[in-house]
């Protein structure tokens, strides 16, 4: 982050100097330094143009005198010159960071000791005047919060900017990403569940059976698979996918309603119910088998801190839900 | 033309004529595509499902078109105008000259059909592929050997304040093209640029906001100084002044591109260093247009019979206008506001239609009778109708565009009681709607005085003969 002291001295003269240039040279014509009068013609001519040598209007020449000293003043308060931090010791944030452990001492300690790191002290500002009222929601058990008024307003907005970007602004997912309002679970709708599936994230991943399976393979195993989400399909194929369908138990379950229903973490899908994360048609299933998945829902634990995300599961809860 | 100065001392009047008369074409092709562009930003249809009229394939070609095929061209024609002029003496090549002429449409041409099929480095104000920009390049440096070559062979003792500001504009182009546009091919018409990261976005802005203060600036600075004193009949108000704002407004003005990264990666110390030079260079701005104004002194009475005259005043106030807003904007806490928001399309077009096209539209009705050999364009009236459909379609432009602004930076700021956004962003865009409406009837008030123009010109022009003048003898 800090440059070299050649190319720290390279800005602080041209800058220095590009200021103090303008000084001079100001300075210098405010005198009649010419041979004539002032307010005559200049003596020269220019296909019929002459120039006057009328004095600069004094209230300008105030005006840049007093906008160069407020850059002196400026410059000697911020950072601006070179690696000079300038008085305030002001920075937009800390810098020259390279791991996140530096990075949450840094904003501690500008936030304990005031520092005028401008995002810390935002974002404390901040903690003090909206933390109380989300310390205050998050007081309420998520059961009771997900029907409460303004419980829901509150999670709502914060579902909007946090969450929709994946999960729609309707919570009705997309490829990839799960309709929260079907009551489709794969890791599970307890209150508790939901808030500790936000608060660290989760992480799924299918294998690609391309190589186990071959060509063949996959065809049979995406028609059993079709078929016991109740589609249409060959049987024939569908049998010949369902004598391999062990190495698919171990996470699906022999019986392919997906890992909660045997109440296992892995968040492998119920593979009966037709509802399809990466798509449902013959092509998708394929591709799902053939290369695999990987499914990542972040840890907000650190982004949003544990009152948000207490707000923001009870209106998942809610959701998904509807009927209390 | 292969004979000498010597046997036809005459001005070299031909480039400067196919320059004029296609900075009027190209400013009606590039405002046209302007107002398509804010229409469909009301009317999203309108780029009937066809990928080359989409905007934003079609922003670019406005922008090119408006700066560097318009704009450019009136600055090729005033500058080999006003350089021969001031230096008593005829272009150092004519056909030096007439390279320039057919290279730069050559260029224009290539724009028009490349931007469309979305050829485009993605840089803003520097879109055109690789083999296009070494095709500037080449055609820019015989440019600078045209005009700077001209004012070497000089026969005046002094050089005329206007050939200073051109001289600035021509170099510094020059070397903000070259240095921006410098890329790795990989293959005829993609290149990827050779800075990376936040490098790459300040190189791109020390071009990009310095395309705006030598090319729109200092270059239509030049025209100022020769067309309104001329048309004014008065002498320049003050030659200090031009020293002193001269020479802080080209130092400046380079200073000044890390204010469009304002809380971006950009170092804290880069952006207080262009938000200070930004705020500085108010006052040489200002300089200028108190110069230009002021040099009315003891004809304001011209104001009221002469619409070209109006024209270039009028110019001066926009220039003043946007040469104070736009400091104020380069403020950090002022830009937190305005970045990102339709401000800064108002702000830009204050100076582009206000300050650039009322300039170079006010040149041209100057010059272009006196290069068919007549005094004044064929119908005045008409003068006086296009700067009243041009006044107020900037007008109607600039204040919806600040109202818009405005709106959007508060909604896009505003929070409820739980520090959550109040607004989305598409309700700041429902929100603007009815503005850029009024955005749009602007473009058409501005399209329609360029029509009027177009008439006139032709008008003017047709069955004239073009002027042949022999310059003076060197006092």
């Amino acid at each position: 982050m800090i440059m070299t002291d050649f190319w720290s001295w390279w800005i602080i003269i041209l800058t220095v100097f590009s200021i103090v240039a303008c000084f001079v040279i100001i300075t210098a014509n405010l005198k009649n330094y010419t041979h004539v009068e002032e307010g005559e013609s200049m003596g020269h001519e220019f296909d019929g143009i002459e120039e006057l040598n009328n004095p600069l209007p004094k209230w300008w020449t105030y005006l840049f005198y007093f906008i160069l000293v407020w850059s002196v003043g400026y410059l000697a308060l911020f950072p601006g010159l070179g690696n000079y931090e300038g008085l305030l010791g002001w920075k937009s944030s800390n810098q020259g960071i390279t791991t996140l452990a530096e990075s949450k001492a840094l904003s501690e300690k500008a936030k304990a000791e005031g520092l005028l790191v401008e995002l810390d002290q935002e974002m404390k500002t901040a903690d003090e005047v909206y933390g109380p009222v989300f310390k205050k929601l998050a007081d309420q058990p998520i059961l009771d919060l997900a029907y409460d008024e303004e419980g829901f307003k509150v999670g709502q907005r914060l579902y909007l900017q946090n969450c929709a970007l994946c999960h729609g602004s309707d919570a009705r997912g997309s490829e990839g990403f799960p309709n929260l309002r079907d009551n489709d679970w794969l890791y599970g709708d307890s209150p508790e569940t939901i808030k500790e599936t936000l608060l660290y994230g989760r992480k799924a991943a299918m294998p690609a059976w391309q190589a186990a399976l071959g060509d063949q393979g996959i065809e049979e195993m995406t028609a059993y698979v079709l078929k016991l989400a109740g589609r249409k399909v060959n049987d024939k194929l569908a049998d010949a996918g369902e004598a391999k369908f062990g190495m698919c138990a171990a996470c699906h379950g022999a019986d392919g309603k997906g890992s909660l229903a045997h109440n296992l973490p892995f968040g492998a899908p119920n593979l009966t119910d037709n509802i399809w994360l990466y798509g449902g048609s013959k092509k998708a299933v394929e591709d799902t088998l053939r290369y695999g998945r990987n499914g990542v829902m972040p840890a907000w634990k650190d982004v949003l801190g544990e009152d948000k995300v207490h707000v923001i599961s009870a209106y998942i809860y809610n959701i998904s839900h509807p009927d209390k | 033309m292969t004979t000498t100065n010597i046997a036809h001392p005459e001005y070299n009047y031909k480039v400067v004529r196919q320059f004029a008369l296609t900075t009027v074409l190209w400013g009606i092709i590039g405002m046209s595509v302007g107002v398509l562009i804010a229409a469909q930003l009301i009317w999203p249809a309108l780029n009937f499902d066809t990928p080359w009229l989409t905007f934003s394939r079609l922003r670019p070609l406005h922008t090119n078109a408006v700066i560097f095929a318009f704009g450019t061209s009136a600055l090729f024609a005033t500058s080999y105008y006003v350089v021969q002029r001031t230096c008593k003496v005829r272009l150092i090549s004519d056909k030096i000259a007439a390279f320039t002429f057919w290279g730069w449409q050559a260029i224009i041409l290539s724009a028009v059909i490349s931007l469309p099929l979305g050829y485009t480095t993605s840089k803003e104000y520097a879109e055109l592929e690789w083999p296009i920009d070494i095709a500037i390049a080449v055609v820019w440096i015989a440019y600078a050997y045209v005009f700077l070559g001209t004012l070497a062979i000089r026969k005046t003792s002094h050089i005329y304040v206007a050939n200073w500001f051109y001289a600035g504009f021509i170099v510094t182009v020059a070397v903000l093209h070259i240095v921006n546009s410098q890329s790795i091919a990989v293959n005829e018409m993609k290149s990827y640029s050779i800075y990376s990261g936040a490098v790459d976005a300040m190189i791109q802005w020390w071009y990009g906001h310095n395309a705006v203060g030598f090319l729109l600036t200092a270059g239509f600075l030049g025209m100022m100084y020769y067309f309104v004193p001329k048309q004014a009949e008065r002498p320049v108000y003050s030659y200090r002044l031009s020293v002193v704002h001269f020479w802080a407004l080209v130092s400046l003005y380079i200073w000044a591109g890390p204010h469009h990264l304002h809380y971006t990666a950009l170092p804290d110390w880069t952006q207080s260093v262009g938000m200070v030079m930004s705020v500085i260079l108010f006052i040489p701005s200002w300089g200028g247009m108190i110069n230009g104004i002021m040099t009315l002194s003891g004809a304001w009475h011209k104001l009221k019979t002469d619409p070209v005259l109006r024209f270039l005043i009028v110019s001066l106030s926009f220039y003043g206008m946007s040469t104070f807003e736009g400091p104020m904007m380069a403020i950090k806490s002022v830009n937190a506001l305005s970045h990102y928001t339709d401000w800064t399309i108002g702000h830009v077009h204050s100076g582009a239609l206000g300050w650039v096209a009322m300039i170079s539209i006010g040149a041209l009705y100057h010059l272009i009778p006196r290069l068919y050999g007549k005094t004044q364009m064929f119908d005045l009236k008409l003068v006086n109708h296009h700067f009243w459909l041009h006044t107020i379609g900037v007008v109607l432009y600039i204040v919806a565009m600040w109202i818009s602004g405005v709106m959007q930076g508060l909604m896009w700021r505003a929070v409820n009681a739980d520090g959550t956004l109040t607004y989305s962003f598409v309700q700041s865009l429902e929100a603007s709607k009815p503005f850029y409406f009024v955005r749009f009837v602007g473009g058409v008030f501005i399209v329609a005085g360029m029509l009027v123009m177009a008439y006139n010109v032709y008008k003017t022009v047709r069955g004239a003969k073009p002027q042949q003048e022999e310059y003076p003898e060197a006092a």
